[in-house]
C-alpha cells in the first residue's frame, strides 16, 4: 500500500520500573492518536483497548545463529496484521519483558523487508527505577544493555531517592550511554512528545532536535568511557561491571572506500558486541553530509544535506557497546581519514 | 476475451475467490463480500480486521483479530466456528468433510465438521497450517521445521526438521511432498516417503504465494521479478533442475494462482497488474494494467473459467474468461 512508514516505539525495561505505568499514560490519555500497542501480556494492563496486541517474544535466529541476524517473528506478523486494519495507526508501541534483548526488535525493522516497507523504528526507549537501576547494572548484563541501546532513557521514581543517588544514576547512565536523551520522572509523568515520533533512529532529524548530537567533549577528539570498567576489575561474577561504555571517534574527511571497507570488517568481526553506532561523516570530495546508523551488524547510510558554509567538514562517529578496543577503532577510523 | 468485473472496496482485500460460484471476498474491515447474481451481500463477520482466511469453493472461514473464527458459506449467514477472546487468529486452513484449524500463538486447533474441538501445543509458534489432500492430516509450519498431526488420532507427531523460521506449508495434491516459505527467503520441502529434503532458494523476496499447477506438475511461488515455478514431475521433483521463471517484470510477483485444468498460472505483482501465463512456453496475456495496489488476493473458481482478484488498497473484482 502506498502509505508512508508508521513509527515504532520500543519499551525496555525491568519489571517494576514503570512501563505499564507508560503504557496506560499512552493508551488513556486524550491525545488524539491511535496508538497500537503489543504486549507480552495484558496482565496489569488497565484499559480494554482493541488495539492492544497481546503476543509472546518469538525470536527467529536467521542463518547461522548469530545474534546479529535474529528478528522477531511475532512483530513481523503483528505489523502485517496491523496494515489490514483500515484507517491505519499514528504509531506503534512495542513492549518488550524485562530481560529481553532489544536487539532482535530492532534488527526486525531492519532485515524484515516487508516490515520495513510499513513501519520504521522511531526510538528504542528505556524506563529505569532509580531506586532499583544501580544494582541491576551489578547483577545483570541485560540492564545494561538496554541502556546501553536506549534513545530515549526515563529515569523514573526519582521521588522515592535522594538527589544526589540520581545524581549518581544519571552519571552511571551517561558512563554507559553519552548520547541518549534522559528525563528525570515521576510515575512517568511527561509530555507523551517526548517518548512518541522522535525519530531517534532517523539522524536527520535527532539534528535537528538535538545539533549538539554526536558533539566532542571539549578538545578531546577520543572519549570513552572505560574508567567504571577499571575499577571492578577483580570483583566476583555477579558484582562485575559488565563493560557497556561507549567509543567516540572523531576527524576530518575520510576516504570512502577505505572507510566502507573499515566499518564493514570492523561490524562483522565485532557487530555481537557492538549495540549501537551512530555517525555523521565527511567524505573526500563530496558536498554532502553523510549519516550512519547501525545496530549490532546492521550497518546503514545515506547522503543527508550538503555541508553548509561555514560549518567545519568534521567526521563523528559514535559506538556504544560492550568490550569494545577503543584502540584498535580509533586507529582503524584514523587510517580512513582521506 | 475476458471480461474484467471491478469492485473498488474501502478495505485492503485479504482473501478472494469463488464460494458456491460467487465470487467472494474477504476485507480488512471485518467484512466478507459475496456477490449474487443480483446484488452484494456485506457479511459482517469480525469486529475488527480479517487477518487470514482460507476458502474451498463451498465456504469461507475467517480469522480475526477479535480471536474469531468464522465460516460463511453461500447462504451468506456467518457461523462461529471457535472463539479465542482477546487473541489474533494467526493462521487458517480448510480439511475435508466440513473440518477447519486455526492457530493462536503456538496452538494449532483443529475443530470437526461436528465443532469437536482438538488442541495441538507447540514449543514455537505456528507459521503456517494445511491439511493433507485426504485424511486428517494437519502440518504445521514453525521455527524449526515441521510437525504432521493425524487430527483424528492420538498417534505421535512426525516431525520434519530443517533450521530456520518456516512461515507457511503446502501438501502437495498427491499428498506426498510438504513445501514450507520460510522467513529466509526460500522454500523448502520434504518427500514424505523417505525425508528427502528439497531446497529451492535465490528468491529475492518471501515466497509467501504458493499453487500447485495441475495435477501437481509445477509449483508456482511468488517473491521474485517473475512468477517461478518448480517442476515436481520429474522422479526426483526439482532436485538438480531450474525453476522455471515467467512473466519477468521490474517488480516483484505477490501472488500466484494455478488454472486448475491446465498448465497456466496467472500472476499478480507489486504495483496491481495481473498476468495469464502459459506455463509451456510463457506467453503472457494482460488481465489488469498497474494502478499501485499490490495484488493481495488472487482464486480461481472450480472451472477456472473465473478468476478473482484483490488488492491492498481495495480494488478487486473478478476476470470471466467467457467473456
Amino acid at each position: 500500500m502506498s502509505q508512508t512508514q508508521i513509527p515504532v516505539t520500543v519499551l525496555t525495561g525491568y519489571l517494576g520500573a514503570g512501563k505499564t505505568t507508560l503504557l496506560n499514560r499512552i493508551l488513556s490519555e486524550n491525545h488524539g492518536k491511535r496508538y497500537a500497542v503489543v504486549v507480552n501480556e495484558f496482565g496489569e494492563i488497565g484499559i480494554d483497548n482493541d488495539l492492544i496486541v497481546e503476543s509472546d517474544e518469538e525470536v527467529f535466529e536467521m542463518n547461522n545463529g548469530c545474534v546479529c541476524c535474529t528478528v522477531r517473528g511475532d512483530l513481523i506478523r503483528v505489523v502485517e496484521g496491523l496494515m489490514k486494519r483500515p484507517g491505519g495507526f499514528d504509531g506503534i508501541l512495542v513492549e518488550t519483558t524485562g530481560v529481553a534483548d532489544p536487539a532482535p526488535v530492532a534488527q526486525t525493522f531492519f532485515m524484515d523487508d516487508d516490515v520495513r516497507a510499513r513501519a520504521r523504528l522511531d526510538a528504542v526507549v528505556a524506563v529505569a527505577d532509580a531506586k532499583h537501576l544501580p544494582a541491576r547494572l551489578s547483577d545483570t548484563s541485560e540492564a545494561e544493555d538496554q541502556i546501553g541501546f536506549a534513545d530515549v532513557i526515563l529515569l523514573n521514581k526519582t521521588d522515592l531517592v535522594p538527589d544526589d543517588e540520581v545524581v549518581a544514576v544519571e552519571r552511571r547512565i551517561r558512563s554507559i550511554n553519552p548520547h541518549a536523551v534522559i528525563h528525570r520522572t515521576e510515575r512517568c509523568d511527561l509530555p507523551l512528545d517526548r517518548v512518541l515520533d522522535r525519530g531517534a533512529f532517523d539522524l536527520d532529524r535527532i539534528l535537528t532536535l538535538d545539533p549538539d548530537f554526536l558533539e566532542g567533549d571539549g578538545h578531546d577528539h577520543h572519549h570513552h568511557d572505560h574508567d567504571h570498567h577499571e575499577h571492578n576489575h577483580g570483583h566476583d561474577r555477579h558484582d562485575h561491571d559488565h563493560g557497556v561504555g561507549s567509543v567516540s571517534l572523531a576527524g576530518g574527511d575520510l576516504d570512502p572506500r577505505r572507510f566502507f571497507a573499515w566499518i564493514n570488517d570492523t561490524t562483522q568481526e565485532h557487530g555481537p558486541n557492538i549495540l549501537r553506532l551512530k555517525g555523521i561523516l565527511a567524505f573526500a570530495d563530496d558536498d554532502d553530509r553523510y549519516v550512519l546508523q547501525g545496530v549490532h551488524m546492521i550497518v546503514e547510510g545515506d547522503h543527508q544535506r550538503p555541508w553548509r558554509e561555514g560549518e567545519a567538514r568534521e567526521s563523528r562517529l559514535v559506538f556504544i557497546g560492550r568490550d569494545l578496543d577503543a584502540a584498535m577503532l580509533e586507529s582503524g577510523f584514523k587510517s580512513c581519514l582521506a | 476475451m475476458p471480461n474484467r468485473h471491478d469492485i473498488a472496496f474501502d478495505a485492503f482485500v485479504v482473501a478472494a475467490g469463488f464460494v458456491g460460484g460467487t465470487p467472494t471476498f474477504a476485507l480488512g474491515d471485518g467484512s466478507v463480500r459475496l456477490f449474487g447474481e443480483d446484488a452484494e451481500r456485506i457479511v459482517p463477520t469480525h469486529d475488527g480486521a480479517v487477518l487470514v482466511a482460507a476458502m474451498d469453493h463451498q465456504r469461507i472461514v475467517t480469522g480475526g483479530d477479535d480471536g474469531r473464527v468464522v465460516a460463511v458459506a453461500r447462504d451468506g449467514e456467518p457461523r462461529l466456528v471457535a472463539e479465542r477472546p482477546r487473541k489474533w487468529i494467526d493462521e487458517v486452513a480448510l480439511g475435508p468433510k466440513g473440518a477447519a484449524a486455526f492457530a493462536v500463538g503456538r496452538q494449532a486447533v483443529v475443530v470437526d465438521g461436528q465443532g469437536e474441538e482438538r488442541v495441538f501445543d507447540h514449543d514455537r509458534a505456528v507459521g503456517g497450517l494445511a491439511f493433507a489432500p485426504k485424511g486428517l492430516r494437519l502440518a504445521v509450519a514453525r521455527y524449526g521445521g515441521v510437525t504432521l498431526w493425524w487430527a483424528g488420532t492420538d498417534a505421535a507427531p512426525t516431525e520434519l526438521a530443517w533450521k530456520g523460521a518456516h512461515i507457511g506449508v503446502v501438501f502437495s495434491p498427491d499428498g506426498k511432498h510438504v513445501v514450507t516459505t520460510m522467513q529466509e527467503n526460500a522454500l523448502h520441502g520434504w518427500r514424505l516417503a523417505d525425508g528427502q529434503d528439497m531446497r529451492m532458494s535465490g528468491y529475492p523476496a518471501k515466497p509467501r504465494s504458493l499453487d500447485w499447477s495441475v495435477k501437481g506438475r509445477h509449483l508456482a511461488s511468488s517473491g521474485a521479478n517473475a512468477a517461478i515455478l518448480w517442476p515436481f514431475h520429474h522422479k526426483d521433483g526439482p532436485m538438480g533442475r531450474s525453476p522455471k521463471q515467467l512473466g519477468p517484470r521490474e517488480v516483484l510477483v505477490t501472488r500466484v494462482a494455478c488454472h486448475p485444468r491446465e498448465e497456466v498460472v496467472a500472476a499478480g505483482y507489486q504495483d496491481g497488474v495481473m498476468l495469464l501465463l502459459q506455463i509451456e512456453d510463457g506467453a503472457e496475456t494482460t488481465l489488469r494494467n498497474a494502478d499501485g495496489g499490490p495484488i493481495s488476493a488472487l482464486a480461481w473458481d472450480k472451472t477456472g473459467r473465473r478468476l478473482a482478484f484483490g488488492t491492498e488498497d481495495g480494488a478487486a473484482g473478478w476476470v470471466d474468461f467467457d467473456g
